[in-house]
């Protein structure tokens, strides 16, 4: 028993359908539930619900200070490799784009991490593209040793791993993954990963189970906003999410809602995810799950990023460079995306102070 | 009246425990503790970070406040001890509270992992007040495990709900000789009230208070509504009628 047992139940579902049938009496009463069940969750997803809309935001933004409180955890990414075996049509690290491939030495590593941690951040999600003949598991291990000198909170957004894999990397030191299916749709899927070993979707959408299997303290998935519509893809999501967090107890599960962002080679954007779908997804996903943290990263302007930090985001990123080397090298020409905001960590406490909350640097101590 | 609480050998004058997770400013932790009266704070380790200029939560705290580090992020017992001992080694005292959760979804603590944590840290000297659902085999083992207090949950942790555990909590405070503070739930000032009239030594609470409007003027109604409570208690509450007098007494024929 699998995740991908539960998206065969949907996969060839009727959503259109269903969501013609949701009333506005439909989406009052699971207005006033306190806890929602899948179909209350895809009924808030309708197009109904859109003009309910503040509702939920009001909803969103109760039950999450309630459970987080009036704090946003301050992260950064550090790429550590651009390096890429994958053809995936959407993505600047693709085989087929030209640019500049680069790995950092573990003396640069160090340089990284010690100008990150100037900033005052203590926690780090570090990067590479798949391309496990070079990026290899003990290359990310030997980063981590390093990292951990210099950070409470290590978590890993690099390609799909074994178990024992996982587990390997929890005992060096990291405490976190991030891994998105880009894509619940299984034939989409195959047609955006056009060569390479993540077009392998089983595999991948697995991940983040073996890693639950593996005790990672926490899971974060999402799907890469843009490639299909967005309402399926939120719903997926959220049903991903809500499986995990049931099954393992004992990790914590959150979500990103990455949208998708121009990059060297191109901006792959089939299906447009505008701002109000943005911050409908997000506030009918706090509602299903009101303890998931919820992150949002630099592909998101200041300004939407300012507006839509009451509505339930839990993480943000700050002070952020998609480049190899970004932080202290500059790193031109090797970005995975271009990035919407660009202000420092120094910047974002004033900003998320001016709000009425709590930039928070450190929520993990490794035990 | 003197009416301290004591644990740990130490002598509190307030009965209200207040957190420090989800305040929009560390900066009003001077402020909280000073309009509600409150002694002790707890602090999660994880949360703090010992290197930070800026944001050390501790610089917050006064010095006449008893600092009660917890061990939040602890899935079982072994991760518990491992934060207490660093706690302590710190310099954050050896009060603990000992916070095993290993279920994300409702954030209930495990008792049974809860109890193996108290008696390994009690045995090295903390002062170990455990977090727990209010069970009371889990509490009287907890006495044996050598706990300073007990601190059974009102409602899951962060809910605003109020006493829902309010007949268990009770069977707690009959039967358990250690002080039993009341720890998550408490929405309002009356749960508070309502929790020390019961008999309950203290509450402990950071939700209703960081998620007010205006957490410091909360703090302070929190510190009154636990006094109060804690006065009626003491001054034996008059007993409630919940019968009318009948017209037609049932042993009326007794005095014929």
């Amino acid at each position: 028993m699998n995740f991908y047992n539960e998206y065969l139940k949907y996969k060839n579902f009727d959503f259109d359908a269903f969501f013609k049938m949701i009333t506005d009496s439909d989406i009052e009463k699971i207005l006033q539930k306190d806890r929602l069940t899948e179909w209350d969750y895809l009924a808030l997803l309708s197009p109904t619900a859109d003009k309910y809309i503040e509702e939920m935001a009001q909803k969103a933004h109760k039950l999450t200070v309630q459970h987080f409180g009036k704090t946003i955890l301050l992260f950064t990414p550090l790429y550590l490799s651009n390096y890429c075996t994958n053809q995936c049509v959407y993505c600047g690290f693709n085989i087929k784009n030209k640019i500049l491939r680069k790995q950092l030495s573990l003396k640069e590593v160090e340089m990284e991490a010690e100008a990150i941690a100037e900033t005052g951040l203590r926690h780090i999600l570090i990067l590479t593209g798949d391309a496990r003949e070079i990026a290899s598991p003990k290359y990310i291990r030997d980063c981590v040793k390093i990292l951990s000198k210099y950070f409470t909170s290590i978590s890993i957004e690099v390609y799909a791993m074994d178990q024992e894999e996982y587990a390997d990397l929890i005992e060096a030191g990291v405490d976190g993954l991030t891994i998105y299916q880009e894509t619940y749709n299984e034939e989409l899927y195959g047609k955006l990963h056009i060569k390479g070993p993540k077009k392998d979707y089983h595999y991948r959408l697995d991940a983040p189970e073996r890693a639950c299997k593996a005790s990672m303290r926490t899971v974060n998935i999402g799907a890469l906003l843009g490639l299909d519509e967005w309402r399926r893809e939120a719903f997926f999501t959220g049903l991903h999410a809500n499986y995990l967090q049931n099954k393992y107890t004992d990790t914590e599960i959150s979500i990103s809602l990455p949208r998708l962002r121009p990059h060297v080679g191109g901006f792959y954007l089939s299906h447009k995810v505008s701002d109000r779908d943005m911050v409908h997804m997000m506030v009918a996903f706090r509602l299903f799950m009101p303890r998931a943290g919820i992150t949002i990263s630099t592909r998101e302007s200041a300004y939407f990023r300012d507006n839509i930090l009451r509505l339930g985001v839990t993480k943000m990123s700050a002070g952020v460079s998609t480049a190899v080397g970004g932080h202290i090298q500059g790193g031109e020409n090797t970005g995975q995306f271009d990035i919407a905001d660009a202000r420092t960590v120094e910047e974002m406490k004033e900003v998320i102070s001016q709000l009425g909350y709590q930039p928070v640097f450190k929520d993990w101590q490794p035990i | 009246m003197e009416d301290k609480l004591v644990i740990g050998g130490k002598e509190l004058n307030s009965r209200l425990f207040i957190g420090t997770g989800k305040y929009p400013s560390d900066a009003l932790i001077p402020q909280i503790l000073e309009k509600s009266g409150a002694e002790v704070i707890t602090v999660a380790l994880r949360r703090i970070d010992f290197d930070s200029k800026d944001y050390n939560i501790l610089n917050y705290i006064p010095e006449h406040v008893q600092l009660l580090p917890n061990t939040s992020g602890a899935r079982n017992a072994q991760e518990a001890v491992r934060l207490a001992r660093l706690a302590r080694s710190s310099g954050c005292g050896n009060w603990i509270k000992i916070e095993v959760i290993s279920d994300n979804k409702y954030l209930l603590p495990d008792g049974y992992e809860t109890v193996k944590a108290t008696e390994i840290l009690a045995k090295e000297g903390f002062v170990v007040l455990p977090y727990i659902s209010p069970d009371l085999m889990v509490a009287k083992s907890l006495v044996d495990a050598g706990a300073a207090a007990v601190m059974p949950l009102g409602a899951p942790i962060g809910s605003n709900r109020g006493l829902r555990t309010k007949e268990l909590i009770r069977i707690l405070i009959d039967e358990i000789p250690l002080p039993i503070i009341v720890d998550a739930g408490i929405g309002k000032p009356s749960d508070a009230c309502e929790a020390m009239e019961m008999g309950a030594a203290a509450c402990l609470l950071n939700t209703a208070i960081a998620s007010a409007d205006n957490p410091v003027l909360m703090a302070e109604a929190f510190g009154k509504a636990v006094q109060a409570g804690r006065q009626a208690y003491l001054a034996g509450l008059g007993a409630s009628v919940d019968y009318a007098r009948a017209s037609s007494p049932l042993t009326g024929f007794l005095s014929s």
